[in-house]
Parts: structure tokens; C-alpha cells; sequence
């Protein structure tokens, strides 16, 4: 396995297992507005592979709204081919198209006349699917986003705080089951903590729906956190670089895209790693908390470390003990030591890993599985060559790719 | 996921006052009428008060009165809302500025000559005065129904489009109740002008209550004066609250 192998994570395990039959193909799609020269979409062509979340990034003005409006059209292009799940849509009846695929604004858009249900209800409605089947599937996605239906199906909109009409509003995309979802920076209105809460909800989320999500934003990290695929945009819309975010992260086809990512483009790369897929220090020490000070000591003295881990009975880490703190023991191991910090989990990214390691002040973090019991140690010497293997990797990729060019 | 509580005991209190702000009105119009009536007893009537001041004549005036009202009031929704909607849409957007000049011309135009030119056209009657009223009293709910419709959050259009939400159902199901209480205030509006300037009524053979405070000036019966005009005011008020009750209950919940 080779460290971009490592790093690619779950969206490109899933792309590999893409069929090749897209869920949406744009075809040189162009949007041109009267009295204006250039066109504000030129000729873009996309495949968007089933399942998968597909971030359109780029500066303002770039024309991303333009290109996810023109695919339910409430922009018509003037020219170019629009395909969904296989059938040229460029040309359906509009309304029945969108009927087909969920969408979510920025300003959320809720209706305020309407209760949390009816506003779910919207497209069922139209849909004429009877009261029954409306009630439950209202009830089934109120659950789905986490609000009791108890509580919210009879409330109006203002009644909500803005994180709860973010809910609504995902779910109300979601209420005729379509299998394509445009949502247009929909957590661009938030504040910081309850984005970060809704972006982590909203991955969970998709891992139950598996949709084809296309999302635009303007911001390269939320892309880089969402997306399975990012597309960035340069100006009408062309597409500048198109693939996974490692992939970008990694090979950044042009100066363009560079600029873009921005500086810290490793620390952003360390977002794409999990503890759990580079190699664990599993060499430490370790001794049962309500073991003897006795045979810590030897267990200590005969792994040749500084310091030993203290475990409890299911495995999980407690404290940490050198030889003098065991001699201090006086038998009873419970008060010996320093208790454990850093404790990071193997679906953790590298970066919340590194991140606890700094505030910590530990120097190494505990790595420990869903249940918490320990599985190793990661310090920053594993971090830091994990990080210059992908640079190095990727820099030879890329004079390699130049050089082809040049 | 923690479910956050709206503050309802607060909302509780704020309805209780509310609640008897509704009631104010109708006491003061209570209190109004029996005072009048009360006053009226008291007066020593001669035959030609007697004539006007009976409760079979006052009642006719009344009646006729609130016709014109309401059926001028009628007429000018089924033509102005319409309208209004129409000079609001896109594709008929440019009929907004001619719609909205001759609404103004209709309104600019004092109300006494505006009945006059329609009666010189069409002669004496109630359908002239009605003809006049509407012409009157149209600009308001033009008005209003564009303004309510125009003031509609277009992400909320955008939205309900985007769900496929076709334009007709779209004014139906969200255009059209947001801009419910917009609408509603200028059909109130117009309701007042149209109780007001029917007493004008009189000088065109229609015999609103206008007549009976003309009866008083013409005859030099101060009592005949002051019931017609205390009729007059007493209706105008009466109907502007209960125009304000429909307000309010029309009102979609959640605004």
C-alpha cells in the first residue's frame, strides 16, 4: 500500500467502485445571457458518478450556482446536453424534473405559512401521494435528521433555530427519496460550531441515503471535508481540476489550483488520512492498572521504554508510569503517574490526531478503537513522515506530469 | 441532538393583551349607540324629525348604505386583485406602470367630481354611484396586491420552483398567502373610503345616510344632523374593526 493509497480514504475506494453509467452527465453545457460576451457557463462537461458527493468549488462569480441550476433548470441552457440516470433531460418537462431531485438553497427557503410537516410534505404533495404515506415518511425523516416528530412536525419555521431549519430543510429535499440532491452552500449562513456539527451529521447522513449530492461552496475546506469528488471552477465555470480531494490535495493541476488550496495545503492533506491507516507504534508498554507495581516494573525494564501504559480491565488506557513513579507505587498502581491525554480514535483524520497531540503537550497520542481499548501510539515522527511520503510522492508525480507537458 | 424549546409561557401573556384589545371597539360603539339613542329620547321630536328619525327609515338608510359598500367593495377585488397579480408576473410586467397610472388617476381625481363625470355619462342611480366608488377606490388593493406579492422573499419562489412547484401553484400555494396580509390591508382601506364616500351617495338619488345628514342640513334639524352623522361615523368605525377581525383571522399562521 502506498502512502496516496493511504490517504485517498473512503471517496475514492467508492469512485473505483463506481459503474460506469453516471447518475449525471452535463455535455459542453453553456449558459449565455443576452448583452453579455462571454458566456457565464462555456461548455462545461462533467460526469457525476452515482453516490457520490461532488463539491463545485471556485471563487464568487465563477458561475458554480449558474452550473448546478442548469441541472434542474431553473436556469435553461443555451446550449449543450443535460443526462440523468441515463435519459436526456435537457428538453423534460422542468417541473416533473425537479420533482426528481432534491434541492437545498442557501437561505434554506422554508415556507413560513407552513409547519415543519407540510414544508417536508412539499414535494410528496405534489407528488399526490396520499395522506398516510405522507404522514409517515414526514415522521421517518424528521427522525432521520434527529428531531423528534412529536415535537417538531407542528411548528412553524420561526419557531426553529437556524441549525434545526438547516435539518428541515435537508430533510424536506430528501421527502420524495430522489436519488440526486443540489444543495447551494447550505451551511454557508451558520456559525463555525454548528457548521462543523452539521457537516459531520450531514456525512453520516449520506452514508444512510447514498445519493448523488452536488454541492457547491466557496470554501476549499468545506470541500475538502464533504466532497468524494471536488471540481474546481475558474472563470464561465471551466473546470480547472477534477477529481478526489487527495488527489487534488496532492497533484494540483495548475497554478491555478495551488493558489486556490491555498497555503497549508499539507495540513489539509492531513484531513484525508485516518489514524486508523498508517502504522501504529504497537510496541508500547503496557500493564494491568490492578496488576502489581512489582511486575510492571519488569514488564517496563524488559521492553527497554521510558515509560509504561497502564491499562483497565477492558483494555482501555488509564495512566502512564516510569520506573520512578513505580517505585513511589507503594503496590496500589491507581494513583501512580500522570493520567493518559491525547486519546484519539482509528476513524479520527491525522489532523484532529495532531491537533490533540499539540494541546495535550503529550507528544504521542493514544490510539484506541470504537470501544476504547488501546491499540497503539502515533507521535509526531510517524505524522511528519506520513506527510513528506505523500509530498514527496506527489512532487515527483507532478514534475513527472510538467515535464510530460513542457 | 438537543431539541430546543420555544418560550411559550411568555406567548400565553402577550394574547391574553391582545385578546382584550379586541374588545375595546365594540364597547365604545356600544357605548356610542345607546348614548345617541338615549339623547334622541330625550328630544322633543316635531313631524318632520319624526319622518327621519324612526327605526324603520334609519334602518332602510342603513341598509342601502352598506350595499354600496359592499357591493362597490366586491367589484373592485374581483377587478383589482387580478390585476394586480397580472401586472406582477413576468411575462406581464409591463402592464404594471398603465395599471397603476390609471389607479392613481382614479384615486387622484376628487371623489365627489369623479361621480359627478361618471353620472353625467350614465345618469343618476345606484350603478353610477357604484361605477364611481370602484373607480375610487381601486388604487388601494392594486396596490397593495403588487406590493404583497412583490415583497414575497423571492428565495421562497426560487425554492418552491426548484421542488417543481409549477407558477400557477406557486401564487397559490406561496405567493398568493404571503402576501395575504398586504392584501387584506388594502381591501380594508378601500372598504373605509367606499363607507366614507358613500354618503356622497345622496346627490345622485341613491338615499344612503348621506340623505339623512343632508335632510338635517336642508331642513335646519339638528338632531336629524347629528344622527345621520353619528350613523355614518359610528358604520365607518364598526366595519373598519370588523375589516381588522377578518385581518387577523385570514392571517396565515406561522408569520
Amino acid at each position: 500500500m502506498t502512502a496516496t493509497d493511504q490517504i485517498a480514504g473512503p471517496g475514492a475506494s467508492q469512485a473505483a467502485a463506481t459503474t460506469a453509467e453516471p447518475m449525471i452527465r452535463l455535455e459542453e453545457l453553456t449558459k449565455s445571457y443576452r448583452g453579455q460576451k462571454k458566456p457565464a457557463v462555456d461548455r462545461v462537461t462533467m460526469d457525476m458518478p452515482r453516490g457520490e458527493i461532488i463539491v463545485l468549488v471556485g471563487p464568487s462569480g465563477c458561475g458554480k450556482t449558474t452550473t448546478m441550476e442548469l441541472i434542474n433548470r431553473l436556469i435553461e441552457p443555451t446550449s449543450g446536453r443535460i443526462h440523468l440516470d441515463g435519459e436526456d433531460v435537457t428538453t423534460a418537462d422542468p417541473d416533473t424534473l425537479r420533482r426528481r431531485i432534491g434541492y437545498v438553497i442557501q437561505q434554506i427557503g422554508l415556507f413560513p405559512h407552513f409547519t415543519v410537516g407540510e414544508n417536508i410534505a412539499t414535494v410528496p404533495k405534489l407528488l399526490g401521494w396520499d395522506k398516510a404515506r405522507i404522514g409517515n415518511r414526514v415522521d421517518e425523516l424528521l427522525d432521520l435528521v434527529g428531531l423528534d416528530p412529536a415535537v417538531f412536525a407542528k411548528r412553524y419555521p420561526k419557531e426553529l433555530s437556524g441549525g434545526q431549519r438547516q435539518r428541515i430543510g435537508v430533510a424536506r429535499a430528501l421527502a420524495a427519496d430522489p436519488p440526486v440532491m443540489l444543495m447551494d452552500e447550505p451551511f454557508g449562513a451558520i456559525d463555525p460550531i454548528t457548521r462543523e456539527r452539521l457537516q459531520n451529521e450531514f456525512l453520516r447522513l449520506q452514508q444512510q441515503v447514498k445519493k448523488t449530492i452536488v454541492f457547491v461552496t466557496h470554501d476549499i475546506d468545506e470541500a475538502i471535508k464533504l466532497g468524494d469528488r471536488i471540481a474546481i471552477l475558474g472563470e464561465q465555470s471551466r473546470i480547472a481540476q477534477y477529481d478526489t480531494p487527495a488527489n487534488i490535495l496532492s497533484n494540483p493541476a495548475s497554478t491555478y489550483v495551488e493558489d486556490f488550496i491555498g497555503s497549508g495545503a499539507s495540513l489539509k492533506r492531513l484531513n484525508l488520512s485516518l489514524v486508523g491507516d498508517v502504522a501504529l507504534d504497537t510496541g508500547a508498554a503496557t500493564a494491568r492498572i490492578d496488576g502489581t507495581a512489582a511486575e510492571a516494573r519488569d514488564t517496563l525494564e524488559s521492553s527497554g521504554r521510558s515509560a509504561l501504559l497502564l491499562l483497565d480491565g477492558q483494555g482501555r488506557p488509564q495512566r502512564w508510569v516510569d520506573a520512578r513513579d513505580l517505585d513511589r507505587a507503594d503496590g496500589d498502581l491507581r494513583r501512580a503517574g500522570e493520567p493518559v491525554s491525547a486519546l484519539v480514535d482509528t476513524g479520527a483524520t491525522l489532523s484532529y490526531a495532531l491537533n490533540e497531540m499539540l494541546t495535550s503537550n503529550a507528544g504521542v497520542a493514544l490510539v484506541v478503537d470504537g470501544s476504547g481499548a488501546f491499540q497503539g501510539l502515533l507521535d509526531f515522527e510517524t505524522v511528519m513522515v506520513t506527510t513528506r511520503s505523500i509530498q514527496r510522492d506527489s512532487s515527483d508525480f507532478y514534475r513527472a506530469a510538467k515535464a510530460v507537458t513542457d | 441532538m438537543v431539541a430546543t424549546t420555544s418560550p411559550v409561557p411568555q406567548k400565553i401573556d402577550l394574547e391574553v393583551k391582545s385578546n382584550a384589545r379586541w374588545l375595546v371597539m365594540p364597547i365604545f360603539l356600544t357605548v356610542v349607540g345607546i348614548a345617541l339613542w338615549a339623547w334622541v329620547s330625550a328630544q322633543e321630536l316635531d313631524s318632520i324629525e319624526q319622518r327621519t328619525l324612526n327605526a324603520g327609515e334609519l334602518t332602510a338608510r342603513v341598509i342601502e348604505h352598506l350595499q354600496l359598500a359592499a357591493v362597490s367593495t366586491l367589484i373592485v377585488i374581483a377587478l383589482a386583485v387580478p390585476l394586480g397579480i397580472l401586472a406582477t408576473r413576468r411575462a406581464a410586467r409591463f402592464v404594471a406602470p398603465v395599471v397603476l397610472m390609471l389607479g392613481n388617476l382614479g384615486q387622484a381625481i376628487p371623489s365627489l367630481g369623479l361621480i359627478t363625470l361618471v353620472v353625467l355619462a350614465a345618469g343618476v342611480g345606484f350603478k353610477s354611484v357604484i361605477f364611481g366608488l370602484v373607480a375610487y377606490s381601486a388604487l388601494p388593493i392594486l396596490r397593495n396586491t403588487m406590493i404583497g406579492l412583490q415583497q414575497v422573499d423571492q428565495t421562497l419562489v426560487k425554492s418552491a420552483r426548484g421542488m417543481g412547484m409549477s407558477p400557477m401553484q406557486t401564487l397559490l400555494r406561496i405567493e398568493l398567502p404571503l402576501a395575504v396580509p398586504v392584501v387584506l390591508a388594502g381591501i380594508r382601506t378601500a372598504l373605509i373610503l367606499n363607507i366614507g364616500t358613500a354618503t356622497l351617495a345622496t346627490f345622485f338619488g341613491v338615499q344612503a345616510l348621506g340623505y339623512v345628514i343632508f335632510q338635517g342640513i336642508q331642513l335646519d334639524r339638528t338632531p336629524v344632523l347629528i344622527v345621520g352623522a353619528v350613523l355614518a361615523s359610528g358604520l365607518a368605525l364598526l366595519v373598519d374593526y370588523l375589516a381588522g377581525v377578518v385581518e387577523h383571522v385570514l392571517t396565515p399562521r406561522g408569520l
